[in-house]
């Protein structure tokens, strides 16, 4: 019996002891990879030679960086350049690289990579889905290794911010034509794998300039089926959600403990497209009867579940410059029919509806396709899939009325593109966008871009739904991931699992 | 081939008899129930089963009250969408199985009066068609055509056709040696009359029994094609579109995705015993075998 005891209480102190060694260990142990679900597949993994947003975020800020960075709120930071330089005339920046910073595949990162890149994307046959980011640029000129002069021929206003998209980040000359299918950049983490069809992996990139990334690896799996995603989650198989795709099961994961629910803002103002260059919404009459006629707040509440921020104009509400006009067009269904009487369509109007595969568009399409029929327009709802969208209204103009988010930052100045698919010519509004790229000054800059807004309000260019909220879950434990989505971007950089 | 009188049969035949009427029954009963209720939606549903604009507010309220089977996510009444998605059903697939009889069923007489190279080449057409998976097919029409109500029912009613070109080639072959049609022929019939007087009516009762079977997997097609959202378009109501939409929301809304689920079970289920019921009814060979067994 004693000797019993006395061995029980030895195995006790050795438990204790081990319990005491290993406790260190088990600290050290919490988990170090992290799958992020996707509901897109990236097409390639090139964020300079594809519009997808799926592009960005897989690879912004973890396999590439620009010579700025936009941050989780949306602020300019520096990246690859460490510092800048400003002339007085607004026209020459100076960019001071980062020493020591190397691409994955070993080579050294300097100022003829970043040459070599602004120039390939504002090249007359650059395949970059944002060239307008580059427009201003006259020449890039490499100082010496570790100093580059951009020299703009007008005033850009936010061009420390383009620069910072991931349509502008630094690549190498040597491996910039295989980024599609083998990424080679200098952030944190380096591609490794992608089994197409179902998940790219990144592991973490031990040679990194900055502080490097508490992560050892990094899967971005791709479930394009709601329920599948849902499941997923549930599951544990994903770890995060970040732009969780059906906002109806959110209530779930908020009443269980094991996941956060954390509802921020992002760029993408959803509208209801109309063709303006097509009878008869070339008359503002039709244009404005169609806004009389949409209830924002119950296409928010029947398709997003209540998550949506009701806008007036194309224009992120969380934005300083932001104009609250969603009471310019107030749901009104009887002035929407007198407008259109006086339109000349008393009888009414049959139009198309052509809906990409998103659930804000489906499901916004069937009640706004209500809200028109109670005003004696027959919406006839066409759903397509993203290639036939892209190739139809987008691309060809095919279309009366669509819906669609439109998720880069800042984007108001694609109302004054003649190429754009809404059709829309308005002299005045690209007078305010010249003015607002030659001017710097910054109250100037948001009294213009509220002149902006304001302007495509009045001409009732689209009908401006709502921002589009990103509802992401994910797993209580994991931290650091960003809230809101100031960019498409799914950054990896400070993410990190609490114990 | 008309029917004995139940008097004349054995004992025995006759509680097999009692036991096949009960799935005709059945089947006949849930089937005409459908149809009222398909009919009655034309005059009249609890609610509007799409009021304008959305009452979005009354959204996936359970069962109760008012709304006996609860509202879907935009605050529709799902029994009224249910009743109008029955009316949907009913007449995609009946004009779907029409397409079938009506194109498959002369190909078979015809192929069967002809016979020789012309009855090949079009049973082997038939075969090419009915070699592919019957919602494969309608996937590619409806994806060539265009999704929508008329496309679905083009491309149901396609896959219908072999199936009626073959059953009607099959029964026809057999016929055409039976002594009343070399009677026919001897009387110098044409074969186009013959199949029509006296090869037609014999294959008639395998026709419907046919019929009922792919009425039943029309509904079935038209459900799936809308589900998977290449078959009826909204504002119309439809079985399929109803349990995708609700397919999400199944954990904390199970009403929306219950009823339409039932709805397309019963329908299918009631159409398979009234089919199941008409050929053992009328299919003298089954009806044979039974009697020597």
């Amino acid at each position: 019996m004693r000797r019993a005891l006395g061995k029980s209480l030895g195995l006790a102190a050795l438990a204790v002891a081990l319990l005491a060694g290993l406790a260190p260990h088990a600290a050290l142990a919490a988990r170090t990879d992290v799958t992020i679900g996707m509901q897109l597949e990236p097409p390639n993994l090139d964020p300079t030679g594809g519009a997808a947003a799926a592009i960005d975020e897989v690879v912004y800020a973890n396999v590439f960086e620009g010579l700025t960075r936009i941050g989780a709120d949306g602020s300019v930071l520096p990246a690859l350049a460490a510092s800048w330089d400003i002339s007085d005339d607004g026209l020459v920046y100076t960019f001071n690289l980062r020493d020591g910073v190397t691409f994955h595949d070993g080579t050294a990162f300097d100022a003829e990579d970043v040459k070599f890149s602004l120039d390939r994307a504002r090249a007359e046959d650059s395949t970059n889905a944002q060239k307008a980011l580059f427009a201003a640029i006259d020449s890039v000129e490499a100082v010496d290794a570790l100093t580059v002069k951009v020299t703009l021929s007008r005033l850009e206003g936010a061009f420390l911010f383009n620069i910072g998209w991931g349509d502008a980040v630094i690549v190498a000359q040597e491996t910039a034509a295989d980024n599609a299918t083998r990424p080679v950049g200098t952030g944190p983490f380096m591609f490794s794998d992608w089994v197409q069809g179902d998940r790219v992996e990144l592991v973490r990139n031990p040679d990194y300039w900055g502080k490097p990334a508490q992560l050892e690896k990094a899967t971005f799996k791709f479930i394009s089926d709601p329920t599948a995603a849902f499941a997923a989650v549930m599951a544990e198989d994903v770890d995060a959600f970040p732009i969780f795709p059906a906002t109806e099961t959110l209530a779930q994961f908020e009443a269980d403990p094991r996941f956060s629910v954390v509802v921020g803002s992002t760029e993408g103002e959803t509208i209801l497209a109309i063709n303006n260059g097509r009878a008869p919404f070339d008359d503002i009459k039709v244009r404005q009867a169609l806004a009389h006629a949409i209830d924002r707040q119950a296409v928010i509440d029947g398709a997003m579940f209540g998550y949506g921020t009701p806008i007036g104009t194309h224009f992120a509400p969380h934005h300083p410059a932001y104009v609250d006009l969603t009471s310019q067009y107030p749901y009104d269904p009887e002035r929407a029919r007198a407008l259109l009487a006086e339109a000349g369509h008393g009888d009414g109007l049959t139009v198309s509806l052509k809906l990409p595969p998103p659930s804000y568009a489906r499901r916004g399409g069937e009640i706004i396709q209500q809200q028109l029929a109670a005003i004696g327009v027959t919406a006839e709802i066409e759903n397509l899939e993203w290639a036939q969208w892209i190739a139809e209204p987008f691309k060809g103009k095919d279309y009366d009325l669509t819906i669609v988010s439109h998720t880069e930052p800042m984007d108001i100045g694609i109302y004054a593109r003649d190429d754009y698919y809404f059709d829309y010519h308005s002299d005045a509004f690209k007078a305010i966008m010249t003015e607002l790229n030659n001017t710097t000054d910054p109250a100037r800059r948001t009294e213009l871009f509220q002149d902006a807004q304001r302007r495509i309000t009045d001409d009732a260019v689209n009908v401006f739904l709502f921002e589009l909220a990103k509802a992401g879950v994910w797993n209580a434990k994991l931290k650091g991931l960003w809230a809101n989505a100031p960019v498409q971007a799914n950054d990896l950089t400070g993410a990190y699992w609490e114990d | 081939m008309s029917m004995e009188p139940l008097t004349d049969l054995p004992r025995q035949e006759r509680g097999r008899w009692r036991a096949q009427h009960l799935s005709l029954v059945i089947g006949a009963a849930i089937t005409l129930g459908i149809i009222a209720i398909a009919l009655l939606s034309v005059v009249w549903t609890p609610h509007d089963p799409n009021p304008t604009p959305l009452p979005i507010a009354e959204r996936l309220k359970p069962p109760a009250g008012a709304h006996w089977f609860g509202t879907d996510l935009y605050g529709r009444d799902v029994l009224s969408m249910i009743m109008v998605g029955a009316r949907n059903s009913i007449l995609v697939a009946l004009v779907a199985v029409g397409i079938g009889v009506g194109i498959g069923v002369p190909l078979g007489l015809f192929a069967a009066a002809r016979r020789g190279w012309l009855d090949d080449v079009i049973m082997r057409v038939n075969d090419l068609v009915f070699a592919f998976p019957a919602l494969l097919l309608a996937i590619m029409i409806t994806a060539l055509l265009g999704p929508g109500a008329i496309n679905a029912i083009i491309a149901i009613g396609i896959f219908n056709i072999p199936v009626f070109a073959r059953v009607t080639r099959g029964a026809a072959l057999s016929l055409w040696t039976r002594e009343y049609v070399l009677a026919a022929r001897v009387a110098g019939k044409g074969s186009a009359l013959i199949s029509i007087e006296h090869i037609l009516p014999n294959v008639a009762n395998i026709l419907v029994v046919q019929a009922t079977i792919q009425f039943s997997l029309g509904i079935l097609a038209e459900a799936a094609l809308s589900y998977v959202g290449l078959g009826t378009q909204p504002p119309m109501s439809s079985w399929g579109r109803m349990l995708s939409e609700s397919q999400t929301m199944f954990a904390f809304a199970p009403h929306v995705a219950i009823f339409p689920g039932l709805a397309i079970v019963i329908t299918v289920l009631g159409l398979n015993l009234l089919g199941d019921g008409l050929r053992d009814m009328l299919d003298p060979r089954l009806r044979r075998e039974r009697s020597t067994a």
